[in-house]
């Protein structure tokens, strides 16, 4: 039957999440921005709602009764709509708790799973992208070459979240035929994590290079074992994530832009009472519910045990035009108080315009 | 509840049966009524009549059956709305023109189930119950001067107290079936008029107008750009009399507040007819994507879902696009007609469904016959009509624009007075 309606729970951790966003994300957003860096205890706050935990089985010792894209749905548009930075820096471990929940060896979730349900978040992140214009997720030019019952990892990533601090970094390359995910560890002989990255937007989260040479893991880190892992499902996860909290980006542009409008007075009018401008708004207004329609029907699908690869693919591809499209209209309301960056829209524009980029920098 | 878009099973073994009507009644018939305009898609009629008169017959008898005054059961949210979007989305996606011909009540019958008594819905709506040959309903608003702005209709509703009769004058246009509804069946139309023309909105009124009236006459039946196969009619009104109790609902006016239940009713009618357009302007998307994606696969190419932007041709990228906004047009579609069987007020929906869906199908089509090129653009395919089909969907139940500035009031909290 259809229904647009989240269930009791999730409306609960929706509600919880919002006013985590509202209250404690949005007092520190711009700060954060500016020095790159966000308060410990914001985050630790972030960490104790259980957004993760809850999403984790608990036939695999987790909180959640199950996995499910919807509800991670849900919390990432409420999360993103505090802030983007807080947001991916606070669900990183999902990165590798996701992946193991959905791919995993038995051996592996019972090694790792039971480090996500800590009170403080296990010091783990995935590295996905490759520093080129070329990058294609499902051909990535980072090699794993089987040896002697270990694999080989060469290559070269980009954007990798908390990498500098991490203890592990599940990372994805090109396995003979097939796309897959190994652990590596951060101390290992031929990583090296480069300097931060200087990035246009979510500039509170810290990513950096990390090169891969020669560097030897066992069969065991492989994830999912000797089967490896479903990665077309893995990279919808990520797209659904990924379109969720572009969600949240375009709701909060909107909402902003709208109260801007409506006390903002030119002409002796409040500007909202132009049809330029509300016109301009109600097209946005469409757009991010469309684009969150999209990644419900995604998310659902995959929930279902459904292949969702073309729902979630399109569902990315729109929410990285629409979330450019509503902050970019965000940023003309204001006009030029939009262009100061003591107005948040133009941190969400430069952090609208980088979900393009930022393929399996969350996990859902 | 959960979040689900699970489509009842009832409703996809009634598309299965709608998809065979679709491709194999109407797309053949779809380009001759394209190019002799004002013929009538028979086959489908003939078709369509019992079908859509046994369901009316069951809406009729289910309400006879209740005494008076009893409210109609309620058990749980319905599906009839999720129903019939889905239809009218196979079924425009075989032909829109001639689903538009779909002989029923259609708009008057919405107007007539929302306002009207229990004995005006007997006496006027039995007609689309029963009987070989079928039935039209029609709604008459729009009028040369009176486009978007209904408020500003000029047609007249005097009360002729010594008949006790309404007495009707003036010129509607544009009005879907209405030649059907009034020449070749024994149909009614619902005709919008002024009972107070100082009173504005408060003053307007629906009229049902019946076949065979004296005084209504069909002026003429418009050459469109597309939807050929539909009828168009204008119709002029002179001195048309009709009995007091054709008035759908009360005759009372009230003052600029607001409140007035006539407007009101029309207005409530968007709110069911707007996901309808918007279900209909995703059939013809569907059909210009599905035929665009065909073509191409029989040349060899294909449209991928897990290729970087760098890796696709320019004709994978537009077509990908076309797909997305289908999607996002179809979802938003799918919740207006939801939230109605599901008692919720959903006029905002509704607008988004119906702006966004018009603004896609316009959009998508006319890709359609950029991409096909020479054959895109020739008559021979159906690309081209697709193309011309679609336009309509951004124009009527409220244009694109209409419907943008419904959303923009919504979404900022103002009146009418306020945003303009």
């Amino acid at each position: 039957m259809i229904s647009f309606t989240p269930t009791d729970e999730q409306q609960m951790l929706m509600d919880a999440v919002r006013r985590y966003s509202t209250n404690d994300v949005r007092a520190i957003a711009h700060e954060a921005d500016e020095s790159g860096d966000i308060p410990a205890s914001v985050l630790q706050t972030g960490w104790e709602m259980g957004i993760l935990p809850g999403n984790i089985p608990e036939t695999m010792g987790g909180f959640g009764e199950t996995h499910s894209a919807v509800t991670g749905a849900l919390a990432y548009e409420e999360l993103a709509y505090g802030d983007l930075s807080v947001a991916m820096r606070l669900m990183t471990p999902a990165l590798v708790a996701i992946p193991l929940v959905l791919d995993g060896t038995d051996a592996q979730r019972e090694e790792l799973l039971p480090l996500f349900l800590e009170e403080t978040p296990p010091l783990m992140t995935a590295a996905f992208i490759e520093p080129t214009f070329l990058f294609d997720a499902h051909h990535p030019q980072t090699t794993a070459v089987p040896d002697n019952g270990q694999f080989v990892l060469n290559g070269k990533k980009a954007y990798v979240p908390l990498a500098e601090d991490a203890e592990w970094i599940l990372t994805y390359a090109w396995n003979v035929e097939q796309v897959d995910a190994f652990f590596v560890q951060r101390s290992a002989e031929g990583v090296t994590v480069g300097p931060r990255e200087k990035l246009m937007g979510v500039r509170a989260l810290p990513t950096y290079p990390v090169t891969l040479s020669n560097v030897r893991v066992g069969a065991d880190c492989r994830l999912g074992g000797a089967q490896g892992a479903n990665f077309p499902r893995l990279l919808a996860h990520s797209q659904i994530a990924l379109a969720a909290m572009a969600v949240g980006v375009m709701r909060g542009a909107l909402e902003y832009a709208i109260n801007y409008a409506k006390e903002r007075v030119q002409f002796g009018v409040p500007i909202a009472t132009k049809q330029a401008i509300a016109f301009m708004l109600a097209e946005c207004a469409i757009e991010v519910d469309a684009t969150r329609l999209m990644v419900w029907e995604a998310a659902w699908k995959l929930d279902q045990g459904q292949d969702a690869t073309k729902e979630a693919y399109l569902a990315k591809q729109y929410a990285d035009k629409a979330v450019l499209m509503v902050a970019d209209s965000a940023v003309q309301t204001l006009g030029g108080h939009g262009y100061i960056r003591e107005h948040p829209v133009e941190r969400w524009l430069r952090n609208a315009r980088g979900f393009v980029t930022f393929d399996g920098m969350a996990m859902v | 509840m959960a979040i689900s878009f699970e489509i009842p099973e009832r409703i996809r073994q009634e598309l299965q049966m709608t998809e065979a009507l679709a491709s194999g009644v109407m797309r053949p018939e779809a380009r001759r009524l394209d190019e002799n305009e004002h013929t009538r898609p028979t086959d489908f009629i003939k078709m369509m009549w019992p079908v859509m008169r046994d369901q009316q017959k069951k809406a009729l008898d289910k309400l006879a059956a209740q005494s008076e005054g009893e409210a109609p059961k309620r058990e749980g949210p319905g599906i009839a709305n999720l129903r019939l979007m889905h239809m009218v989305e196979m079924l425009s996606w075989g032909d829109v023109g001639q689903y538009l011909c779909l002989p029923s009540a259609l708009l008057a019958g919405a107007a007539i189930e929302a306002v009207g008594t229990r004995e005006q819905k007997e006496r006027f709506l039995r007609r689309f119950a029963e009987g070989d040959e079928p039935v039209w309903g029609a709604m008459a608003m729009t009028e040369p001067g009176a486009g978007s702005d209904t408020s500003a209709i000029q047609t007249t509703a005097v009360l002729d107290e010594t008949t006790n009769e309404w007495v009707l004058n003036g010129e509607k246009i544009f009005c879907t079936n209405g030649k059907l509804a009034l020449e070749e069946s024994n149909g009614v139309v619902v005709v919008w008029a002024t009972v107070d023309r100082s009173a504005g909105r408060a003053g307007m009124k629906p009229f049902v107008v019946e076949a065979g009236t004296p005084g209504v006459r069909i002026e003429k039946v418009e050459i469109k750009h597309g939807i050929r196969a539909s009828d168009t009619a204008s119709i002029v009104l002179n001195n048309a009399r009709i009995p007091y109790d054709n008035l759908l609902g009360s005759a009372e006016v009230r003052q600029r507040d607001g409140s007035t239940t006539g407007f009101k009713g029309a207005m409530a009618t968007f709110d069911a007819s707007r996901p309808l357009i918007a279900a209909s302007a995703m059939g013809v998307g569907r059909a210009a994507l599905e035929f665009v994606k065909q073509v191409l696969a029989d040349a060899g190419i294909d449209i991928p879902y897990d290729k970087p932007y760098h890796e696709l041709t320019a004709i994978q990228r537009d077509v990908l696009e076309m797909e997305a906004q289908i999607k996002a047009a179809w979802l938003l579609t799918l919740r207006a007609a939801s939230l109605l069987d599901h008692g919720v007020h959903n006029s905002l929906e509704a607008s988004m469904a119906k702006a966004k869906a018009g603004k896609a199908v316009t959009w998508v089509t006319q890709k359609a016959v950029e991409i096909l090129g020479p054959m895109g653009y020739s008559r021979e395919w159906l690309v081209e009509k697709w193309m011309r089909d679609a336009k309509i969907n951004d124009i009527y139940e409220g244009t694109g624009q209409i419907n943008t500035l419904i959303v923009a009031r919504r979404i900022l909290n103002y009146s009418s007075s306020e945003l303009r």
